[in-house]
């Protein structure tokens, strides 16, 4: 009876040591985002730099906003910027771990979160904690109706981009059946269901589906496209995905154009043995580098310090991303409510790679252009705008 | 249900492809529990490693489109070949490093499945760090020729290949393990492995052959999956495995026909099951299905175990 007496006190007494530990631990992490320790600002990259997604929407991404740094601290400015990456795999249930982390490193301020459905999951803990964050890519339009002060996007909203598939369907395509698949993510199925509705007001049968990205057989949905006999299909997903599914659907004799999104804008998405592909476009609201004259010197300098890799999707919006966070902290804000301030500010402007950057009240960019893409010859080539092409 | 019946021929043609596949991969998961009452959770990265090597093999090869006649039928060999021998060996060295040394320190199941777990994330990080984490694709190999079609459903030379393939190869492992010696010491330890030993039953030895097979079926179901889906990834064996395992179960752990049964069985409800409710609910209805088959029969559907095969 004495020995049961005496493990119970120990573990409350091991508890009590563990709780008020912790505790000291959890407060002394909020007073470290007021401001850079010692001579150096923290600002990372949040997102994908590893999953399998990574290589094309997040490393590209993460390559930009290292490049910005790199070229701002030469310029031999204090506080010298600190690159801090954040791995996040670009799954909302891992991001949150690493939001803490920024929390507690005391970064400032974050390139990303790169996709939308960590977006939705760690956004909050960043509005809390007071971390600026501007994402080059998280597309899914529910993002700004949250009421965020600390976030700010760069690039067009799937508001447009849905309607843009929609119109290149209906009326460049002149689909009168479509086949509608998406991923299951926040990102493909947003996107894919703003493309349903847009589809069906315009009078087009929509014949709907999804596919498991960790899967590899796509069979069922191979079988419904074919047994359904569309004359085009809208995938919301990644380029991963979608090359699988290309091959499934097109050795099944599914023949239909293919119209996908800025998730599958990527040279990899044309890899053999689909590198043969022409009926397949992509749009995105960002600007491939390679694909623009007036960014050569991007591509150089990115070529210069990657290892000959050249900038993907992206990578031009990452780089801008990070220069308007520069821009604030070359201006003497160093602190994270300062950057906020300096950036959130409607008489700030600045000039980047893929557009002219200035934030409304929600902290968007206004205006919304999307470019689409065809693939041609194993790379995806630039078509134009979609407005512009199909007025 | 309209499209249950417009899609029933293509459904089945493709369930019962996938459904080799599954039927393989579940070949390995059932002999090594059978012997070693042991949920190898580590096969499915045996696959992934077969998918690598038939990758490399098809690399070195020089294989850019698609061949034909005798050099079809080199390639693809060359191609099963180095795939068996990569699942094989990985498999041998797996029980060698992961396994062995807790099974000679006496240590519970737990301690074995955890390593299994760890395992398996190893191998997956390992090739991801090595072999990048993007999609590697293959070229197209085998010309898909439509061989008949039942209905709306098109058998092409890929499916039947892959089918037969597995059908095969379970015959194979069958005749191994009911007529060979090494064959009834795997039953012999399955069965008790104590007196096995005293029978004279070298268990390490056993053991060692049991995982050499599971890798070899792994193997040669990385080869026509490679074939078949012409694409890789470091983590291409996480949901192949899951339903693989579903599969050994549904089928009676321990049961090697049981384990194809299964495969097949879990290929078709799925694809049944997705031109009903729509390809979202193909992992659920499948995990149902498993569900329902242990209530009303807990020992799987052909419920015989390895040690109590018919010799």
């Amino acid at each position: 009876m004495s020995r049961m007496s005496k493990v119970p006190v120990r573990a409350f007494a091991a508890f009590t040591v563990v709780a008020v530990v912790a505790a000291a631990c959890g407060s002394s992490s909020k007073s470290s985002n007021g401001g850079s320790s010692g001579a150096t600002v923290k600002v990372g990259f949040f997102g994908a730099l590893t999953g399998p997604n990574s290589p094309q929407l997040g490393i590209n991404i993460a390559n930009g906003v290292q490049l910005a740094i790199d070229q701002y601290n030469a310029k031999g400015k204090s506080p010298k910027v600190q690159y801090v990456p954040y791995d996040s795999q670009g799954d909302p249930s891992l991001a949150p771990a690493q939001a803490n982390k920024v929390v507690s490193d005391g970064t400032v301020a974050v390139v990303g979160p790169a996709f939308s459905g960590e977006s939705k999951a760690v956004d909050p803990i960043f509005e809390q904690a007071g971390v600026v964050s501007v994402t080059p890519s998280a597309t899914n339009a529910t993002l700004q109706t949250n009421g965020w002060k600390f976030w700010h996007r760069i690039v067009a909203t799937d508001d447009f981009q849905g309607p843009a598939e929609v119109k290149w369907l209906t009326k460049k395509l002149g689909a009168k059946k479509v086949g509608v698949i998406d991923d299951k993510s926040d990102y493909g199925k947003g996107l894919a269901d703003t493309v349903r509705q847009g589809l069906s007001s315009a009078g087009v049968q929509v014949v709907s589906d999804s596919i498991d990205p960790k899967g590899s057989d796509f069979s069922s949905t191979v079988n419904n496209m074919h047994s359904a006999n569309v004359d085009g299909i809208m995938y919301g997903g990644y380029y991963a995905d979608l090359t699988r599914l290309m091959q499934q659907l097109r050795s099944a004799g599914v023949n239909a154009p293919i119209v996908s999104d800025d998730g599958a804008a990527d040279n990899k998405l044309l890899a053999p043995p689909e590198d043969k592909e022409t009926n397949v476009y992509a749009t995105c609201a960002c600007l491939i580098a390679t694909a623009d004259p007036a960014a050569s010197a991007f591509v150089t300098a990115y070529k210069a310090q990657f290892n000959n890799a050249e900038p993907g999707t992206y990578s031009t919006e990452g780089y801008d991303a990070a220069n308007v966070i520069l821009d604030a902290i070359g201006h003497g804000n160093s602190t994270a409510k300062a950057i906020n301030t300096y950036i959130g500010a409607p008489s700030f402007s600045f000039k980047g790679l893929s557009k002219t950057i200035t934030f409304d009240s929600k902290g968007e960019v206004p205006g919304g252009a999307v470019d689409i893409y065809q693939g041609k010859g194993g790379v995806l080539v630039l078509l134009g705008e979609v407005d512009k092409l199909v007025p | 249900m309209r499209h249950l019946l417009t899609q029933f021929w293509s459904s089945t043609v493709d369930g019962l492809t996938v459904g080799a596949i599954y039927g393989l991969i579940a070949l390995g998961y059932t002999l090594v529990y059978g012997v070693l009452k042991l949920i190898n959770f580590a096969h499915s990265e045996i696959f992934m490693i077969g998918t690598f090597a038939a990758l490399f093999t098809l690399h070195a090869l020089d294989v850019t489109h698609q061949q034909t006649g005798v050099t079809l039928i080199g390639v693809l060999l060359l191609v099963v070949l180095a795939s068996m021998a990569a699942s094989s060996s990985a498999a041998v060295i797996l029980e060698r490093l992961a396994y062995r040394p807790l099974r000679r320190r006496g240590a519970s199941r737990l301690a074995a499945l955890i390593s299994a777990i760890g395992a398996s994330f190893f191998l997956q990080e390992l090739f991801a760090e090595r072999y990048g984490r993007d999609i590697r694709t293959f070229p197209r190999v085998m010309p898909n020729t439509t061989l008949f079609s039942i209905g709306d459903g098109v058998v092409t030379s890929e499916k039947a290949l892959v089918f037969v393939s597995a059908l095969a190869m379970m015959v194979i492992l069958d005749l191994f393990v009911t007529r060979t010696r090494l064959g009834r010491g795997i039953r012999a330890t399955a069965q008790d492995p104590e007196t096995a030993v005293l029978m004279g039953v070298n268990i390490d030895r056993v053991v060692r052959v049991t995982f050499l097979l599971g890798g070899a079926m792994a193997g040669v179901a990385a080869a026509l999956f490679s074939v078949r889906l012409k694409s890789t990834q470091y983590n291409v064996g996480f949901i192949l495995g899951v339903k693989a395992f579903t599969a050994a179960v549904l089928g009676g752990i321990g049961n090697l026909r049981g384990a194809l049964l299964g495969g097949l069985v879990i290929g078709l409800a799925e694809n049944y099951g997705a031109s009903v409710w729509g390809s979202q609910w193909k992992d659920v209805i499948s995990f149902v299905f498993l569900v329902l088959v242990l209530m009303f029969r807990p020992t799987g559907l052909l419920g015989e175990s390895l040690s109590r095969s018919k010799a």
